[in-house]
């Protein structure tokens, strides 16, 4: 019998992965700030310590260095902690925790160990909270190995992806858009996986390839959207996980409509589309390309608070359209 | 750890805490494995010398009161996080030393099959969650792994050990405020050998104790003396009892000496010849232990000289398994990233 599918926003989908997995799983429990009574500051963890009492959704103080030092060593000796970060810009508190610790333990000990942790990381512009409060950093934690780093653009992905999260032996971190948590999707009841590491294909297409995460997944196929009605067909890779990263299907996809173009929030320099042109570059899709690759990102800016600025400072749906038509047409 | 009988114990009435708590054979063993610290590390120097080692090593010589009188009252099944300066908590907490030449020597057969080396030496089986390149890394860790015990009431007891120089770091203050908080069974061992690196504590620590440090988060702050081995262990065992009766956490303050230098680039500018010479000479926590058991009839000098020759061998045994073991092939670098899924 299939299960029921239903209507729900992003953070009901992560509310629900995280409900599954600790009535699955005696060792799951949650940590972060304000996630009890409050009940997060995006509402994400909702109700649920009504539900699974404060011992196992747990208040930490404000301690993002402690509280996920706290977490890894939890994860280390058997349990399954799901830390959340209020905002993913607090990642920078806790990076000594995060790289040298949850990412390199099992290596350091010879495989003796593994370090079970899930963090997630609201993130993200849009919500005008400016320069502290809306950084895209999954390229920071991209960059080091021993850690998978995912960003779910949906909410069937968001849930799918935490219980995937859950089960794995190594620590996963989740960036989750702030912007997304509202959005509403199809998420069918009960336990089910989305596996880390694979893309997928939101939409197929003869002429352009592009390569979008998170928020701009939907961005892009609301561009994809108004550049069909001008005769431009483009595919759409949700590349989902950062790492490890599916290469094999941006490959594939690059080799069928020959041109590339990425498109990220975060900064653009030193960002994912680097790596993702890069990798193309490096693949046997290189020679496939009919023009050069075009990445859109996020200025060279901190996220400022001004509503219009904000806007300015992250590829919005016409710069893709705009980025798009002259990659086809060859302006570029 | 057994105690002693009755009879034993009504003799032993007016002697320190661990001549009326522990055997006889209990206590030799502890001299036996304060000897098997102090020649390990001199043979991991040696060996470095020797260019059998590369890298860096961090010597805790003059510290192995502290580490043993820490981990007595340790069942195997309670954990401990280690620091830089770890190799004695690692031994003191039922490592071979054989396994632990090996992973000095890059070897697959040491405790991390040659990938962490001296500063990630650990041997989880034994409860050594590792020892930490981060000064105050493990912590947190060792909160967080104090929560597993109480969430899954294993009445584990976890111990972190870091050195003077943590104190300092915001994990150390973060960590102890949570465990507090929670009261989880974590006790936290500052072993305060004087110098961070070079740094004083008088120069980076605005408080006189590190202990002192225990009030801001309402736990039990000991000092004792960390080259005598008997204070040490009191203090840890009236900790450990404190821990598993769900009373919450508590810091002792180890206070000791390092007799070598900070690292292998030391140059020892920032101590005198004469303040090393006097620890050395006067405050050396294996000699006052062996005066104290000979002292009180534990044993006598053909007793040492025994243990001095078993440790010996039992060194010089292990540095040949370490050179005749196996080195990790090139082509395993990329081992033990992430876990290895059917």
């Amino acid at each position: 019998m299939d299960a029921m599918v239903r209507e729900l926003s992003y953070a009901q989908a992560i509310q629900e992965a995280m409900a599954i997995a600790m009535e699955m799983d005696e060792r799951v429990f949650l940590m972060g700030e304000d996630i009890g009574v409050y009940g997060g500051a995006f509402q994400v963890t909702g109700d649920l310590v009504e539900r699974f009492g404060t011992e196992r959704v747990i208040d930490t103080p404000i301690s993002e260095l402690g509280g996920a030092g706290v977490a890894v060593g939890a994860a280390l000796t058997g349990m399954r902690p799901i830390f959340e970060f209020q905002f993913s810009d607090f990642a920078t508190l806790a990076m000594e925790q995060i790289v040298n610790q949850a990412a390199k333990m099992r290596f350091m000990l010879g495989g003796e160990v593994s370090v079970p942790v899930v963090m997630r990381f609201p993130a993200g512009s849009g919500t005008g909270a400016a320069a502290q409060h809306s950084q895209s950093l999954e390229a920071w934690l991209g960059h080091v190995p021993g850690l998978k780093v995912i960003q779910p653009a949906t909410p069937y992905d968001a849930k799918g992806m935490l219980l995937a999260a859950v089960a794995d032996p190594d620590p996963v971190m989740i960036f989750e858009h702030k912007l997304l948590y509202k959005a509403k999707g199809p998420v069918p009841e009960g336990y089910y996986t989305v596996p880390i590491g694979k893309a997928d294909i939101r939409r197929e297409g003869r002429d352009l390839t592009i390569v979008a995460t998170s928020i701009m997944v939907q961005k892009a196929l609301d561009a994809a959207a108004v550049l069909e009605a001008e005769g431009i067909d483009v595919e759409v890779v949700d590349l989902r996980t950062i790492r490890p990263m599916d290469k094999q299907t941006v490959i594939d996809s690059v080799k069928k409509t020959s041109r590339l173009m990425c498109v990220y929030e975060a900064v653009k320099t030193l960002g994912i589309g680097a790596e993702v042109s890069a990798m193309i570059a490096e693949s046997e899709a290189f020679d496939y390309l009919d023009a050069p690759i075009v990445r859109l990102g996020g200025a060279e800016t901190p996220i400022p608070y001004n509503p219009e600025l904000e806007k300015a400072t992250v590829p919005q749906v016409p710069d893709i359209i705009t980025a798009a038509r002259d990659l086809v047409k060859g302006v570029r | 750890m057994g105690t002693a009988s009755k009879a034993v114990a009504d003799s032993r009435a007016n002697l320190p805490f661990v001549y009326r708590q522990y055997s006889a054979e209990q206590l030799k063993h502890v001299l036996y494995k304060m000897y098997l610290i102090r020649r390990f590390e001199e043979g991991a120097e040696d060996s470095y010398t020797r260019g059998l080692i590369h890298g860096t090593m961090h010597l805790s010589i003059g510290q192995e009161a502290s580490a043993m009188g820490i981990c007595m009252p340790l069942g195997e099944d309670d954990q401990i996080t280690s620091t830089h300066r770890g190799h004695g908590h690692c031994i003191a907490k039922g490592a071979e030393v054989k396994r632990m030449f090996a992973e000095f020597f890059g070897k697959t057969t040491g405790y991390c099959k040659g990938r962490g080396g001296s500063m990630h030496i650990a041997d989880v089986a034994k409860g050594n969650l590792g020892a930490n390149g981060i000064v105050g890394g493990g912590i947190p860790i060792a909160v967080g792994a104090a929560l597993s015990s109480k969430m899954m009431k294993t009445g584990k007891v976890v111990v972190s050990f870091f050195g003077d120089g943590a104190n300092n770091e915001g994990a150390f203050h973060e960590a102890l405020n949570m465990a507090a908080v929670w009261k989880l069974p974590v006790i936290f061992v500052c072993e305060n050998n004087g110098y961070g690196m070079s740094t004083s504590t008088a120069r980076s620590t605005a408080v006189k104790n590190i202990a002192d440090r225990a009030a801001a988060y309402s736990m039990p702050g000991v000092i004792v003396n960390g080259n005598i081995f008997s204070e040490v262990a009191e203090a840890s065992y009236k900790a450990v009892e404190r821990a598993r009766a769900g009373e919450g956490p508590t810091l002792i303050e180890s206070k000791t000496y390092r007799h070598r230098g900070h690292s292998k680039s030391d140059r020892n500018r920032y101590r005198t010849k004469e303040e090393i010479e006097d620890w050395m000479s006067n405050r050396d926590p294996i000699t006052l232990f062996e005066n104290e058991l000979r002292e009180f009839g534990f044993i006598d000098d053909k007793g040492i000289e025994a243990i001095r020759v078993a440790v010996a061998q039992e060194i010089a045994d292990g540095i040949e398994f370490a050179k005749a073991s196996p080195s990790p092939h090139v082509s395993e670098t990329g081992n033990y990233v992430y876990t290895e899924q059917a």
